[in-house]
């Protein structure tokens, strides 16, 4: 272990900082859907693919990515919409595993559809011109534009806070987590609030993988490694739990980021033993409802 | 069952199915006497009859317990790397690799079950899963496993006595060398299912808390289904490496993991002859997919999501029902 | 209790669509008698579809050219095509396949190294003729070798001999940053040995997982250990990210980048910008065609039946085995497969880069690697996305010995 200094621990927390944020745009999603729908959406990752694609293909036409960063969660959450009423939406009561499996499926449909209109290699994708380069941030250089996610993610998490604690549908929401049949009961439309909050899961699930697209290229296979984290992320933070999402995430980015000083093979697996640790000391998560699953 | 049904006329299609419900272990071992004739070679029979031995210890626990697991490759995987090194690094006999490899995998099924069954529903999934690939990472640095290059030399060339010449690179008598074991799979199964745990293991599925009030010991027997469940993918995985003279690291994979939950749906959960019809449906599927185009996992998807949504009680399911049988 | 006996039939439409499922294989075409056929299982699904696609299509160049000379006295070639979707197992299960259904008489194929593995395991417990093309130093091995197996790809081996031997001097610091599979580990072997012969010193190694996306967690480490020439032991999208990753990290100003196998696709997949500077090596690249004659031959009958398009590294692999084999084959006069091994193990080509010939010992085709350095532009033409720098001429000085490989 020779050679680690200060520097490069400081380097090395930021690096995971901005791991974590991807992970954790997902991790909200996916907690968001399976706290108020309790559907466990296996099609997470395809929606991340589609929101870099989406990005990508409107920044072909119209190269500014500032109107690309607006456009793309909008256009994965109407996606995510359809597909919610179309496909979900019908097997609401069949138990636990059928919309499980079904937006198993629902992922492999996508992926190949994006391979079929846009082929199978990826693409690579520019960081835009204002945010290339590095900047001095006390420990060593870092990449501008993994700040910029920081910054983005952050700017999000507060949107959504915001909207959650804040605004009468975010009242529904956080009730309808609670408890979905006393909000029926109580007269208001689960339908139309399912619908959004799907929306909203995926379309920040979009948001990241065009944020993401940058850093590493956009490909039809994009989805799967990130959506298997996505749910670790999820699960140790506690399904349902936002704020679950958001520490859970950040850990397992900063944990990766310092395995690969210390135990580099391991890193990769890291996660899956921290997952297995937390869930056999505290099976509902770090900030997740005991007995959520009845 | 009723009695009325035995005294219809056999001609019945519905009499017929009945009737092989109720001596389903003998209908099955018929059914796959025949197959390899019926399938395009009788290697591709191989392949679908070691899925469906996959499928049927996996369906023990997902179709008749009701536990989803993602972490099933685990089993399938340990069963196969066993029996694949005692055969290839230790040159030891198959009568004893083989029933090591079961052995193996259900240890190895007990020690993530005693983990696991503490949790349950998408919980219980995502610690399989977990552990599934600690299992994965494990195997993977081992040195005698061949890493990411895989474990090859698993050359099985003959069994029995060398005066009877029997020869495992004659497909059929592979084939009919695998049925053996299989065979035996779904006896054990059928006799488990018939059996008051039998019972039991459904009873939990229907409702947990009302199974506890009776008394039963729920944690003891979803430790046991898991351990079965377990040894059963295991002697699937060696059969294998038998087949394949070769274990691929991707077998230890979840996506292995999640190719046996969609075999299960599409064949029926919770039935004995579905794990089969399923495993044949997908890899048929797969199969002729992949000749018409590259893009046949859209297709495989699109017949998954149509089976999700409109027969969720996949083929076999489906068609049981129909007849109105059970 | 009645039994119902449907009359709107969702089970019996289930029965006879499995029916005619089950029936359809016997229905497809028989080929004519006679015919040679190859084998070719190659992952045209999955993250390399755009390569097996290339090789098959340079296979079928081959197939043709041997089928318009008039094939072997009548006798024509076939190709059969066949998707191992880059997993051993179903490229173990497509073998068996293909030779006990279809009666192949020689199996070409494969691009990773585990699945040609697999392959070989079924091919030569079977006594049947196997060409590999794809990297790998273990298919040299003694572990792995039989007599009907044949390697005409690059070994890694090769690779960082030539590309090592160009780029390292005395007292260079050298870093690797590897993908933590068999390709990567045999890379840095290779490379680490090269080292220790030119006297350069290894000063780090660090291992990512196969197939990762973000490489942020190894890049300062690696800008720690303050190399002069920092080596990429990956393939493909790995590649492809990590040096577009390290780029963005600011290292190319401080040290030279190199990768043992700097492959067409990954340059047109990733772009001028991310390979610029880097310096790789490839087993063939079209450029050659100015010095080369075979090239130019080769280069000409792609076109022609491709249209404006260039043969890729990893594509013209797949046209020279296919070449070679019939040309054992006519060397042979027959299919038959102990007289073509024969004849294939003993002969002297050149089908599109120079001259080649099969080790005895371990029946790896000796032949000349390319050091190429990204071009910036492509100016008029966009297929010209390589420099070639050096041409180093095949050697068995190259090879590991046939000792060191396990054979006696």
């Amino acid at each position: 272990m020779d050679g680690i200094t200060f520097e490069l621990l400081g380097l090395q927390l930021f690096t995971g900082l901005a791991l974590g944020a991807i992970y954790v745009l997902l991790a909200v999603g996916l907690s968001l859907i399976f706290g108020m729908l309790t559907v466990v959406n296996f099609a997470h990752g395809a929606f991340f693919m589609v929101g870099a694609y989406a990005g990508f293909s409107v920044y072909r036409v119209l190269p500014n990515f500032w109107v690309c960063l607006v456009f793309v969660p909008l256009a994965t959450g109407t996606l995510g919409m359809l597909a919610e009423r179309v496909l979900v939406r019908p097997l609401y009561g069949r138990g636990l595993d059928y919309p499980l499996l079904l937006t198993f499926g629902l992922a492999y449909v996508m992926v190949e559809l994006v391979r079929i209109g846009f082929g199978k290699q990826g693409f690579p994708f520019d960081t835009p011109a204002l945010l290339q380069g590095s900047a001095d941030i006390g420990v060593g250089q870092f990449p501008l534009y993994r700040l910029f996610v920081i910054g983005v993610t952050a700017l999000v998490l507060g949107g959504l806070w915001f909207f959650i604690e804040k605004t009468s549908f975010g009242l529904i929401v956080r009730a309808g987590a609670r408890d979905p049949h006393i909000v029926r009961i109580l007269g208001i439309d689960v339908g139309r609030v399912w619908l959004l909050v799907f929306g909203l899961g995926t379309g920040i699930a979009g948001l990241g993988g065009f944020l993401a697209a940058p850093m590493q290229g956009i490909s039809p296979e994009m989805g799967a490694p990130v959506l298997i984290v996505a749910f670790v992320v999820t699960v140790v933070g506690g399904m349902g739990s936002l704020v679950g999402a958001v520490a859970a995430g950040l850990l397992v980015g900063v944990v990766e980021s310092l395995a690969v000083l210390f135990f580099p093979e391991a890193a990769k697996v890291s996660m899956f033993v921290i997952m297995a640790l937390v869930l056999l000391v505290r099976p509902q998560g770090l900030f997740g409802r005991a007995g959520l699953m009845n | 069952m009723n009695t009325s049904v035995l005294a219809m006329p056999a001609r019945h299609p519905a009499a017929i199915i009945a009737l092989l419900a109720h001596h389903r272990v003998l209908a099955t071992i018929g059914v796959l006497l025949v197959f390899p004739w019926l399938m395009p070679n009788p290697s591709v029979a191989s392949t679908i009859l070691i899925y469906a031995v996959f499928a049927l210890g996996f369906n023990f626990l997902f179709g008749y317990m009701g536990m989803l697991s993602f972490g099933h490759a685990a089993f399938l995987g340990v069963g196969g790397y066993t029996a694949g090194i005692l055969i290839a690094h230790f040159q030891l006999r198959w009568w004893l690799a083989i029933p090591a490899a079961v052995v193996l995998a259900a240890l190895v099924a007990l020690a993530i079950g005693v983990l696991a069954i503490r949790t349950r529903g998408i919980y219980f999934a995502m610690v399989t899963l977990a552990l599934s690939q600690c299992v994965y990472f494990a195997v993977y640095q081992l040195p005698l496993s061949g890493g990411e290059n895989g474990l090859r030399g698993v050359n099985l060339d003959q069994v029995g006595p060398a005066a009877l010449h029997i020869s495992l690179l004659d497909p059929h008598t592979k084939y009919y060398f695998f049925l053996c074991f299989a065979a035996l799979a779904f006896g054990l199964v059928s006799r488990f299912l018939a059996s008051p745990f039998g019972g039991v293991v459904e009873a939990v599925r229907e409702n947990e808390s009302r199974v506890r009030a009776c008394g039963f010991d729920v944690e003891r027997t979803k430790l046991l289904a898991f351990v079965l469940s377990g040894a059963i993918c295991g002697l699937a995985g060696a059969l294998s490496a038998i087949h394949l003279s070769s274990v691929a690291i991707e077998s230890l994979n979840y996506e292995t993991s999640g190719l046996v939950v969609m075999i299960c749906l599409l064949g029926g959960m919770g039935t004995f002859f579905g794990p089969f019809v399923g495993a044949l449906l997908f890899l048929l599927v797969q199969d002729l997919f992949s000749l018409w185009t590259e893009h046949w996992q859209l297709y495989v998807g699109v017949v998954f999501m149509g089976f999700v949504l409109f027969f969720p009680k996949g083929v076999w399911g489906t068609l049981l029902e129909k007849c109105n049988v059970q | 209790m009645k039994i119902r006996i449907p009359t709107h039939n969702a089970a019996l439409w289930l029965a006879t669509a499995l029916a005619s499922i089950l029936a359809a294989p016997g229905a497809l075409a028989q080929a004519p008698v006679g015919t040679i056929k190859i084998g070719l299982p190659v992952p045209l699904t999955g993250p390399y579809g755009a390569e097996a696609k290339d090789q098959v299509r340079n296979a079928e160049l081959a197939i043709k050219e041997f089928n318009d000379a008039g094939g072997l006295a009548g006798r024509k070639a076939e190709l059969l095509v066949r998707d191992d979707k880059l997993n051993p197992g179903e490229a173990a299960a497509r073998a068996l396949e293909l030779i006990e259904k279809d009666h192949v008489n020689f199996i070409v194929g494969a691009l990773s190294a585990s699945t040609q593995l697999a392959i070989n395991n079924v091919t030569r417990q079977r006594k049947v003729l196997y060409i590999s093309i794809s990297q790998s130093d273990a298919i040299n091995e003694a572990a792995d070798f039989s007599r009907y197996t044949f390697h005409e790809a690059l070994n890694p081996q090769m690779t960082t001999q030539a590309v090592g031997r160009y780029v390292f001097k005395k007292g260079m610091r050298i870093a690797f940053l590897t993908a933590d599979y068999a390709y990567g580990h045999e890379m840095t072997r290779g490379f680490t040995r090269v080292a220790q012969e030119v006297g350069a010193q290894v000063v780090g190694e660090l291992k990512h997982p196969l197939g990762a996306a973000d490489y942020s967690t190894f890049l300062p480490r690696l800008q720690a250990l303050k190399p002069d020439v920092i080596v990429f032991n990956n393939f493909g999208r790995d590649n492809q990210i990590s040096i577009r990753q390290a780029g963005d990290f600011g290292m190319k100003k401080s040290m030279a980048f190199v990768t043992p196998v700097l492959t067409y696709t990954s340059r047109l997949a990733a772009g001028p910008q991310v390979y610029e500077g880097v310096v790789g090596g490839s087993s063939y690249f079209w450029g050659i065609e100015t010095s080369t004659p075979s090239a130019k031959r080769f280069n000409t009958s792609y076109r022609a039946a491709n249209g404006t398009v260039e043969p890729s590294d990893y594509g013209s692999v797949a046209y020279s085995a296919v070449k070679s084999l019939l040309d054992a084959v006519k060397a042979a006069g027959s299919a038959e497969t102990e007289k073509v091994v024969d004849a294939l193990a003993a002969l002297k080509y050149d089908t599109y880069k120079g001259a080649q010939y099969y080790r005895s010992c371990d029946h790896q085709s000796v032949q000349s690697v390319l050091v190429i350095g990204s071009n910036s532009t492509s100016g008029k033409n966009p297929a010209d996305v390589f420099k070639v720098l050096q041409i180093v001429p095949g050697s068995t000085g190259m090879l590991r010995s046939c000792a060191e490989l396990g054979h006696k």
